[in-house]
Formats: C-alpha cells, structure tokens, sequence
C-alpha cells in the first residue's frame, strides 16, 4: 500500500468503479445509483424495448417526475398540457412494465430528482451517480461521483448498469476563511464561475475543498457543486466528512447502524490523499466574495451585488465587443447601470440549485415582517414534498405568505421554461436557479442569478438588492 | 446509429461562443418524442425576429446560401449546458452530421459521437480562420474525414484532429455500444461479486 501513488478522491471513486478498460483507456465504469426523470427517458425505454433488452438492477434504478409539471393546485385534478401529460404517462407506464422503483407526482417524497436523492439517502459517498440530467453534479456534495448523461448513455445504464467513460482531468477550487455577511454557498459557486468561466472545468471534475467548503452545511455544498456544470466540469466533488455522515445518519433510507459504522469507515478513506496531483488548482479567498448577481447570458457574466452594468464598447476585442452588445440588449441595460437599480417583476427561488429547508428558511428570515414590493410576483418552490412539510411544520409557509409570496408544490419550476411557470417576453427575474441562458426561463424572460437571500431581499426592495441591506428582523 | 466516414458539404458558421443547448432547442420542445422530427425546433428563436415568428434575415441559418450544410462551425464552448440530447436530434434532423468548435460541452460532445453527428475540436485559430473563410464565400465546401482524420478547409489546407479510437471505431461502424458492453456480461457480474465484498456495503 505504502507504494502506492497519492490520489485524488475522484482517482479513488473511478479506480474502484472500472470494470475493464479498453485499449485506447476508455473504461466500463459501473454505476451504483441511476436516477431518472419523465423528460430524458422515454426514448431509452423504447430503445430497451425494441431490442429485448431488461433493465439490469432494477433495484439500482430509481424514477420521479419533476421537470415538466405544474407546482400550482392542478396537479391534484391532472396534468392540462397534453404534451406533458403524455410525457408523464409514458413514465409511468415505462416503470411499470420495465419494474423500476418510482415516487408519484402526489407522494410526499416527490420532488426534483437532486434534492430527492440526497434527502432519502439514497445519493451515498464513494458511489459513482448518473442522471439525464446536467446538473447530476449536485450528488457531489455527498462525495459520490455523479455526473449528468444524455438519453444514449440512459438506455446503456438501464441494459447494463455501466457506461463507457473515458477518465477525466482532476481540478481542485480551494475556497479559504470566512464567508461574508450575506453570502452563502450560491455566491462561492457564481463567484467561482466567474473566475474561471464556463468552459474552466471542461474536461475536468472538480473538488471543492478549502475551509470554507468545509464550514458549509450540506445544502450549501449542494448548491456549490450543483453548479460545477456552469463551469464547464461534468462533475464536483467534495470530501465527505462529520457534516456529510451527520446528514446521512438522519435521512430515511440511509444506511442505519452497524452497516452505517462500517460504510463511514470506508468513506473515510476517500479524500485526497496529501500530494495527489491536480491539474489545474484555481485559489479563492472568501472574504473577498460579496453577495453575487449575473447581468448577462451566461452564468459566467456576473458581479458584486454593487457593482455596474459593463461597457461593450470597453471590451478589448471586437468579437468581445459584439457579444457583450448582444448580451446587453438582450437583457435591456444601459451600460454603467447600477445593477441595484434594476426593477424586478418575478423573483422565483428554488431549482435544484436553491430549493432545501436551508434555503426557505435563509428567505423566511428575509421575509419576516416585511412586503413583497407591489410591482413582484415572488414564487418560493420547495425542492421536495418532504422540504415543503418541513417547512410548514416550522411556520415558514405562513411567513412567506404573510410576506406576499406564492407558496408553491414541488417541482422544477420557473428554472428551465418547460412547464407553466415561465417568464413573460421582457420581464426580468431575480432567480436562485442556475442558468441566465437567453429565453431559460420563458422566450425574451431576463434572468438575474442570485442567492435566496439576495432573491427574497430583491423581492421585497422590488429591484435588485443588497441582502446585507435586509438583514433578519427579531421574531416577534 | 448512422454510421460516419466521410462528408464533403457547405458548412455554416455559428462563430459566437457559449452557444447552449437551450438556444440549440428551447425548453418547451423537450416533451416531443423521438418521432417527431425535430428540424423545427433546431434554434427556434434565435431564428426569429424577437417575439414573432418572421425569420430573422441575419441569422445564418435563415440564409440561402447556407441551406444545403451538413456541417455547423463554432465559437468555443459550443453546445454547454443542458444535458439534452435533442439539441443533437435537432441538428441530426435538420441535416448536420458534423460540428467544428475550439471546444464543447462535454456531455453533447458524448451525446454526438452516440448520434451519428461527430464533435471536431480544431485550435481557436483554425477555427476563426475556417469561419471566415466561409463567411468569405457562403456555400464554400468543407471536408471532414474520420478515416484519415483530417478536416479539409475550403482554401485547400488540411487540418488534423483526434477522437478517441474507441469513439471512433464505433462511430465509423454505426455500431451499438449497448450490444458492446453486453458482451461483457461475465466482467459485469464478476465485478458486481466483488465490489459487494470489497467496500462493505
């Protein structure tokens, strides 16, 4: 063992995954925990069924509906959008026939495929996660090694519970001392993507560690390595810890006990070993990051919460130039423009970037006591069934309420424009998702990336805001 | 899977970068099934003057010059973002077998090479000057061959690229990968004896 060369903890994970490898150095990668959805499914079913092929573990394979649902009351008396409907039936029927474990849309446990695998216990560390989905990063958090795949590699994980993969680079963020008054682990990540751009981490998997990774709660880190993806990195990773086994411990379908004991002894010899080589190491100080807000088209375009609107015509090139015009107009700013000067219309927080208990509970202590500003409609999605019950259990809902926001049923939402909560052409939203992509949100939609706390403070200032401005009034 | 050798064809240029696979195909598309061909959606509203459904002139897809190409040239980062494989179905159904950028998001660079539609990754430079020179002549002629791996550009000089062989092997044979790794059913399973074992769980 003593001879054996550092590794970095993805090193660990992929090592003990490889079923083969191929000459060129491609490898079958077994999977141990599949998670899939309605939207990138059902032409994987159809190819396993043309083919007569099973699904292979069954038992290792897990479904629920999220993105294409309406988080309104219509769910309980049915899906209104036929194509939806029949995207969520086929599902269904789909599970049935093929026996794949499946949360339904009015199970308590329902909610978007990120924030459920964790909370249940099913998402584990030192396990490698897959989903048809991008922001698979997210599992992470836990220490497992979770990336997102497209409905080809979907169909190859039910057949075979493998995937052919070749290795990826390992890049290190290290993010060191103390967090600043407002921020939280949506600005680390947006901050990081800032430095390093959207395409910093292609190729790559990147660990976050440093303290301030380490001080984070397990929703924060979630939120952290949820958005690896926005840099470019199929995946994040974080060690997992005390934090991470604490967590476990207290979900539902965890591992209990003994094999608890024994599981931690093993996860605790997943991180980096000291001297594993990374290939490219990015360094940031945390009492330099202040509350951040996007104001373009990629999530790399963003700023301190008091900063300006850039100038294109300040921008070193004219292929730079021209792209910063068309961001610019897009977004309908005057360069120069205090980004707190611009009013919102929407503020939505949730996705699975920003929608765990910590995050309603950071908007609720926002939220407190004061309005939703008239010119707002404020929505807050809970990520789950089970945070939406946390949260009323605790009183948050009544809060919210009380302060003017819609109180919503779980799902993915205004995130990704394709279920009824959509922006309307031109408006602009304060959002806790994860993409400021042209018409994310709705065809013409403006989206601003913020943190829940920037978000419910904006709501309440009615544009955008300094959540250092809106700090938690005493209860009452 | 359609298989891929060789293409001689129009290439258009995209040169932005940060092309995302939302621009690629909008959100609201990703409820059609595979049968439905997916052309239509293929950059749905960039094609269009804001909020209407007249063609936008400037975007070079909407030009007639560009209409016969198999092959779509962009800036770097081409096609990040969402996982969505119908940002591949879109461009397969509209014709395009071919995609050439300084880089990719990772996961349509894999979804690409499962699709029939190979991800050429060419130095910045190439790639800029590939871009105007077909900006220089639209409708000029590009060749990409994944025997000799060399892409041709419409001057006349020839530019290496590398896929992964393994990659390219199937791409080249339109072979399923799925039967592939089946055929490795006695590793799988000896795997599955011996991971249970090893790590306790």
């Amino acid at each position: 063992m003593s001879a054996q060369k550092p590794r970095t903890l993805f090193d660990k994970i992929w090592d003990a995954h490889v079923v083969e490898t191929l000459p060129d150095g491609t490898a079958l990668l077994y999977i141990d925990l599949h998670l899939t959805h309605e939207v990138t499914t059902p032409q994987a079913f159809d190819g396993l069924r043309a083919a007569g092929r099973k699904v292979r573990r069954p038992d290792a394979t897990l479904a629920v509906i999220d993105h294409n649902i309406a988080t309104d009351a219509s769910r309980y008396t049915g899906i209104v959008d036929p194509e939806s409907r029949l995207q969520v039936e086929t599902l269904e029927k789909n599970v049935a026939e093929f026996g794949v474990p499946f949360i339904p849309l009015l199970d308590d446990r329902q909610g978007i495929v990120h924030v459920i695998g964790p909370e249940l216990g099913r998402s584990l560390p030192g396990m490698t996660i897959v989903c048809g989905d991008s922001h698979t990063s997210t599992h992470g958090a836990m220490g497992a090694l979770a990336f997102g795949i497209g409905t080809s590699e979907v169909e190859h994980v039910l057949a075979t519970q493998t995937l052919l993969q070749k290795p990826a680079k390992n890049m290190q963020v290290l993010v060191e001392g103390n967090l600043a008054l407002g921020c939280s682990g949506k600005d680390i990540t947006l901050a990081i993507i800032g430095k390093i751009g959207t395409a910093g981490g292609t190729g790559h998997v990147i660990e976050y560690a440093g303290d301030t990774i380490r001080a984070l709660d397990m929703a924060g880190r979630m939120t952290v390595s949820n958005m690896a993806i926005e840099g470019g990195a199929r995946a994040g990773l974080i060690a997992p810890d005390q934090t991470t086994f604490d967590y476990i411990a207290r979900t539902p379908q965890g591992p209990k006990g003994e094999a608890l004991a024994r599981a931690i002894e093993w996860w605790k010899t997943l991180p980096t070993d000291a001297g594993a080589h990374f290939d490219k190491v990015v360094k940031l100080a945390a009492h330099e990051i202040a509350p951040q807000v996007t104001w373009g088209t990629s999530p790399e375009d963003v700023l301190p919460v008091n900063g300006v609107v850039p100038d294109p015509e300040a921008q070193e090139d004219e292929a730079r130039r021209a792209q910063f015009r068309r961001k610019v107009e897009y977004m309908g700013l005057q360069p120069g423009q205090k980004l707190q000067d611009l009013p919102v219309d929407v503020v939505f927080i949730g996705s699975c970037t920003n929608s765990r208990i910590e995050d309603i509970r950071m908007a609720a202590s926002i939220a407190r006591g004061r309005k939703v500003a008239d010119n707002v409609r404020a929505m807050v999605v809970p990520g789950s069934g089970l945070v939406k019950k946390q949260a009323e259990a605790e009183g948050l809902d009544r809060i919210l309420q009380e302060a003017g926001f819609e109180w919503r049923e779980a799902g993915c939402s205004m995130c990704l424009g394709m279920n009824p909560d959509k922006l309307k052409p031109g408006q602009r939203s304060a959002s806790t998702s994860n993409r400021n992509f042209e018409g994310r949100q709705g065809p013409g939609g403006r989206t601003h990336l913020v943190s829940p706390a920037t978000a419910a403070a904006s709501a309440i200032a009615g544009h955008l805001a300094d959540v250092r401005d809106y700090q938690p009034k005493e209860a009452v | 899977m359609e298989a891929f050798t060789r293409l001689d064809s129009v290439a258009v240029p995209l040169p932005r970068p940060n092309i995302d696979t939302d621009q690629i195909i909008p959100g609201r598309f990703l409820s059609r099934p595979r049968e439905v061909d997916h052309s239509a959606f293929l950059f749905h509203d960039a094609r269009r003057l804001p909020g209407t459904e007249e063609p936008n002139p400037d975007f070079p897809l909407n030009q007639e010059a560009y209409r016969p190409a198999r092959i779509i040239v962009a800036g770097r980062n081409f096609a990040c973002g969402s996982s969505r494989e119908s940002a591949v179905w879109a461009l397969f159904d509209a014709g395009f077998r071919c995609a050439i950028a300084p880089s990719f998001g990772d996961i349509f660079r894999n979804n690409g090479m499962k699709n029939g539609l190979l991800p050429v990754v060419l130095p910045a430079e190439a790639v800029a000057a590939l871009i105007a020179q077909i900006e220089a002549a639209p409708g000029a002629r590009v060749t990409v061959d994944l025997v000799a791996l060399t892409v041709t550009f419409p001057d006349g000089t020839v530019h290496g690229f590398e896929v992964d062989p393994f990659a390219r092997h199937c791409l080249l044979e339109g072979l399923d990968e799925i039967g592939l790794t089946l055929s490795l059913e006695d590793q799988i399973a000896a795997f599955e004896r011996r991971f249970g074992r090893e790590n306790s769980r």
